[in-house]
């Protein structure tokens, strides 16, 4: 799989001069400043850098939850730069997986309804059953989430994420509030997604060590790309040392 | 079913109370909106249908001996459709196994049977064919436990005679039956019988004559210029001025009854639907916030902004669902309550009970608009909300330092006691909502708790300060003052005193009221005429006096001239100055001074009623027995019975109005501070547990929690006093009629009885969101993220 690394491989976003400034009071934050960067079909991308350099926010951006202050991007050559709320909707509703930090589950729903959440409204999606199989939970499928622990909590939200089937899936900082033994069944799970469906993941991390299981290492500082490594020598999550 | 939907089911469940909370408010609502208007138009429909079958007429004349040949003209002017005469008489009635008298409004039936108005319909029994038959009013026969063949005495003209019960029925011109100078029904000791037309013309001396006279008039031709017609025509026999349906005695009755009903309808469901408006849009504002990040990840997985909107519109819709069906349970059950007061004051041939489909399906529109209006704010503001800024935390609360932390500053206040100021000043609007909630609850019992003093107002001043007497003997015609004295020696007679009511019409202008003069002797004891004060007011020797309501339907202020027409006798005509205005809340009133009267009329000494005060009330039987045969008395009115039967229906009335406007009450207050209570808990959950943590109690924290609300709940106080203060005025003013008028009574009790409930309501909602302090997790609060 490395050679997806390699420019002749489709590319699913790209990003001109992005820009993102947010205004609390007199204040004027860069959280972006100009950030070019192109992302492939099927790679396994790790965003790396403090906090307030700009990972979240690019994330958002491409995942169609904001709107850039500048710039241009597209998806797999679709500009969304200017897209309206209502096309962003049904963007992120055919195209997009989302995973957070906090697992963002409806504490109400069970682990089955919280991914049903997802199937009600996506095209050609697995069931609710399949897709928390997937993720190796199919014995938890009616536990509510104050049931589970943090690490099943977050496969849950894998689950709900891939259930739908989407060419994207975005992790925002998936294991960040995990320890590193659930932390390695979440990363691992990612990766099966990634090298069964071919889908193209961004994974956000402050986890330096995480960088070992990607395909590329997109370091970032002050709203921008500091460097692109390509990794080439992948190693599983298990042997990851946190 | 959808993920979505199994959110919404159990949102609500975890919600319920709050709900149910609310649901309850908006339910109260629907409960009165079915009650007022679905009675109301009940009421209306019944009489129309009613009026309409029997055929009830739209002009009502009376005469004293107008000729048969008449009639003729009467048909002929122009928009007249249909007229019956009748010959109609008062009279005594010697019911056996009773000693008390009754009166009798007897009733000619046409030769032909076939009465073309105000067509009685027969209930049991057959119509009377001859001398000795009688049909009576159904509620009548059934107060005094008659059966078909039963028989009672009646003083026809001073000649008793027996008559036997044929049937019994009953008419649309006595719906509401009242015989004279009655205030209540009392179905035993007055009522309406028919007699063939033969028997009342012998009896009365009206062979060829007649002496009431109806009419019907075509649509829309108008009634006005026909009454003119019908008084010039019938105005050398004697004619009183003709009345429309408006005066029509137990149609006018119906009339307030109707009217009650819709100031019922115009006040109190625009207080619960807009307390339920405030509920919701509170509660669904906090649900909004508490779930951001659900929203943020219902956007970011591709719910559009009408999906989300339309999800909590839906929450509401469930509170809503409840709200009305529950409102429905308890309106239907008012309504058919109120049905029941009905059925037992007013004679309808069909049961009035049905509330129209059309007040239910409204009253579910306007509770489902109450709660989507109140959520509409939250629920756009949710769909608003840019998905990635749902994924973040909300930014805390800014507080600010105002002139509130220099009061706080300078009063030197507890740390806790500033936290419950400063959140009252962080949002002024919600707060100032609250207190405007639980002042409506305030209000709406000051409102419905003054009614009693009111009734003991107008009690003390109608019965036991002006009229004094036990029993009131009517005569037709006058009788010189001999009489008097002749009553004077029957057994048990006390006190007697004449007293003239004389039917006159009173104008000022274009402004014109028939009402009855009344005239007593100076210095009267038994009748007097007490004003508002209490003050008893001598009617001066050269004016006439009025009643306040009557002075101003007439345009009319001390010193101004009124004509006075007299209706009966000679018919003439005088100007008199209005000599004094007085508060009176029974009738139109006015008063001449009977010798001023008597010099006036040029007529001796006279009286049309006696009244009499007996040395036993109770046990008078020998009065009572010989007053039955006394010639010309046509009617007697037992003033004891009145008042005992006015207070007996009056206080177990008041007693149900009084209870469902506590529950009311009591509903809004725990619909508001539960829910006020509840919302503080959720957000300052986080706060409150820090504090636990640093060492504050258990009842520390609850003061915390409690005294913003309770604060809110005293300040409430004044402005529900004020606000019950108006709207019992206005609802005093709505209620008051050409029949009766109601004095506007406000105690410090009913102030303090309002306040008490509502307080004791408030802290008992609080108390209930206190406790569940006892089951906050400390760790669990401090490490979830808000």
């Amino acid at each position: 799989m490395a050679d997806v690394a390699a420019t002749s491989a489709e590319v699913v976003f790209q990003t001109e001069a992005l820009t993102k400034i947010y205004k609390t009071g007199d204040v004027e934050v860069r959280a972006l400043d100009g950030v070019d960067l192109q992302l492939y079909a099927a790679e396994l991308a790790v965003l790396l850098g403090p906090s307030g350099s700009g990972k979240s926010t690019l994330l958002n951006i491409l995942g169609g939850l904001d709107h850039p202050s500048g710039g241009q991007f597209w998806f797999r050559g679709r500009e969304l730069t200017g897209a309206s709320d209502r096309q962003l909707t049904r963007y992120r509703r055919e195209h997009v997986g989302f995973v957070f930090q906090f697992y963002n589950l409806v504490p109400s729903l069970t682990a089955r309804e919280n991914v049903q959440l997802v199937t009600d409204v996506a095209k050609s999606p697995m069931t609710p059953a399949e897709a928390l199989d997937l993720v190796g939970l199919s014995h938890r499928m009616d536990h509510f989430p104050a049931q589970m622990s943090g690490g099943e909590q977050q496969r849950v939200a894998i689950a709900r994420a891939i259930a739908k089937r989407p060419e994207v899936l975005l992790c925002d900082e998936p294991t960040g509030a995990l320890d590193s033994k659930t932390g390695t069944q979440v990363l691992e799970t990612l990766r099966q997604v990634n090298e069964e469906f071919g889908t193209t993941t961004v994974v956000i991390t402050h986890n330096a060590a995480i960088q070992q299981m990607a395909h590329r290492v997109i370091r970032f500082a002050d709203g921008n790309i500091a460097s692109v490594e390509v990794n080439d020598t992948r190693i599983s999550p298990a042997e990851i040392e946190w | 079913m959808q993920a979505l939907d199994i959110k919404l089911l159990r949102d609500f469940r975890r919600l319920w109370l709050q709900g149910a909370a609310i649901a309850l408010v908006l339910a109260a609502g629907v409960a009165v909106i079915l009650m007022s208007v679905g009675m109301s138009r009940a009421l209306n429909d019944t009489r129309t249908a009613y009026y309409d079958q029997n055929r009830f007429a739209h002009v009502f004349a009376s005469a004293r001996r107008a000729p048969e040949s008449l009639l003729s003209e009467l048909r002929a002017i122009p928009g007249v459709a249909e007229i019956e005469a009748q010959v109609r008489n008062y009279a005594v009635l010697d019911i056996p196994g009773r000693a008390k008298p009754a009166t009798g409004l007897l009733i000619s039936r046409p030769e032909d049977g076939m009465p073309r108005l105000n067509v009685p319909l027969l209930r049991s029994g057959r119509w009377p064919l001859a001398a000795g038959e009688v049909v009576v009013n159904e509620p009548f026969a059934t107060a005094n436990g008659f059966e078909l063949g039963d028989p009672f005495s009646v003083n026809l003209n001073g000649r008793k005679q027996v008559l036997t019960i044929t049937g019994t029925a009953l008419s649309p011109e006595f719906i509401y039956t009242i015989g004279p100078g009655a205030l209540i029904p009392q179905n035993e000791t007055f009522g309406i019988l028919w007699l063939p037309a033969e028997v009342m013309d012998a009896a009365f001396g009206m062979t060829g004559a007649f002496n009431t006279v109806a009419l019907t008039v075509l649509p829309r031709v108008s009634v006005e210029p026909i009454k003119d017609q019908v008084k010039l025509l019938l105005d050398p026999y004697g004619a009183t001025t003709p009345l429309g349906r408006d005066l029509q005695q137990s149609n006018a009755f119906l009339d307030a009854e109707i009217t009650q009903l819709e100031v019922l309808a115009y006040v109190l469901p625009p207080v619960f639907l807009g307390i339920t408006v405030f509920l919701v849009n509170m509660v669904m504002g906090r649900i909004v916030q508490l779930e951001r990040s659900e929203i943020g990840l219902l956007k970011a997985v591709g719910y559009t902004d009408y999906e989300i909107c339309l999800h909590y519109l839906m929450l509401a819709g469930l509170i809503a669902l409840i709200g009305v069906g529950v409102g429905w349970i308890a309106g239907t059950w008012l309504a058919h309550s109120m049905a029941q007061i009905y059925a037992k004051y007013y004679d309808f041939p069909f049961l009035v009970f049905g509330v129209p489909w059309s007040v239910y399906a409204w009253s579910a529109v306007l509770g489902l608009a109450a709660t989507s209006v109140g959520a509409l704010r939250s629920a756009l503001g949710a769909a608003r909300l840019a998905p990635a800024v749902a994924m973040s935390p909300p930014a805390p609360p800014r507080y600010k330092r105002n002139l509130m932390d220099r009061i706080v500053a300078y009063l030197r206040l507890s740390q806790p006691s500033r936290m419950i100021l400063r959140s009252l000043m962080r949002w002024p609007l919600r707060a100032s909502m609250t207190m405007f909630g639980m002042s409506l609850a305030v209000s709406v019992l000051v409102a419905s708790n003054f009614f009693p003093d009111s009734m003991d107002e107008i009690i003390d001043t109608g019965f036991y300060q002006s009229n004094r007497q036990d029993v009131l003997l009517l005569f037709d015609p006058d009788v010189p003052l001999a009489a008097m004295e002749e009553v004077a020696r029957l057994p048990d007679v006390l006190q007697v005193e004449p007293q003239q009511y004389q039917p006159v019409t009173l104008s000022r202008g274009s402004h014109e009221k028939q009402v009855s003069l009344s005239s007593m002797p100076n210095g009267a004891d038994l009748a007097r005429i007490v004003d508002g004060d209490g003050n008893i007011i001598t009617p001066d020797p050269f004016g006439v006096l009025l009643s306040d309501r009557l002075a101003k339907s007439l345009r009319a202020e001390v010193g101004d001239m009124v004509q006075v027409r007299f209706e009966s006798g000679r018919r003439e005509v005088f100007d008199l100055p209005v000599s004094g205005v007085i508060t009176q809340y029974f009738g139109l009133a006015a008063y001449v001074d009977l010798n001023a009267l008597n010099r006036l009329l040029r007529q001796s000494d006279r009286a049309t009623s006696i009244n009499v005060t007996l040395a036993n009330p109770d046990a008078a039987d020998e009065f009572e027995t010989r007053i039955k045969d006394f010639p010309r008395l046509v009617g007697t009115i037992n003033m004891t019975e009145n008042r005992k039967s006015f207070l007996e229906t009056l206080s177990s009335n008041i007693l149900v109005m009084t209870t469902v406007y506590a529950i009311l009450g009591t509903i809004i207050t725990v619909g508001v501070a539960y829910n006020a209570t509840r919302v503080q808990l959720s957000e300052r959950a986080r706060e409150l547990a820090s504090l636990r943590i640093l060492g504050f109690s258990q009842g520390e924290v609850a003061y915390i929690l409690a005294g913003e609300v309770l604060l809110l709940a005293l300040i409430a106080q004044p402005v529900g006093w004020m606000i019950g203060a108006l709207i019992a005025r206005a609802m005093t003013e709505g209620f008051s009629s050409d029949l009766y008028s109601m004095p506007l009574v406000l105690t410090g009790a009913t102030y303090a009885k309002a306040s008490l409930i509502v307080l004791a309501a408030a802290s008992g909602s609080v108390a209930l969101v206190a406790l569940r302090l006892t089951r906050l997790d400390l760790i669990s609060v401090m490490k979830t993220r808000e």
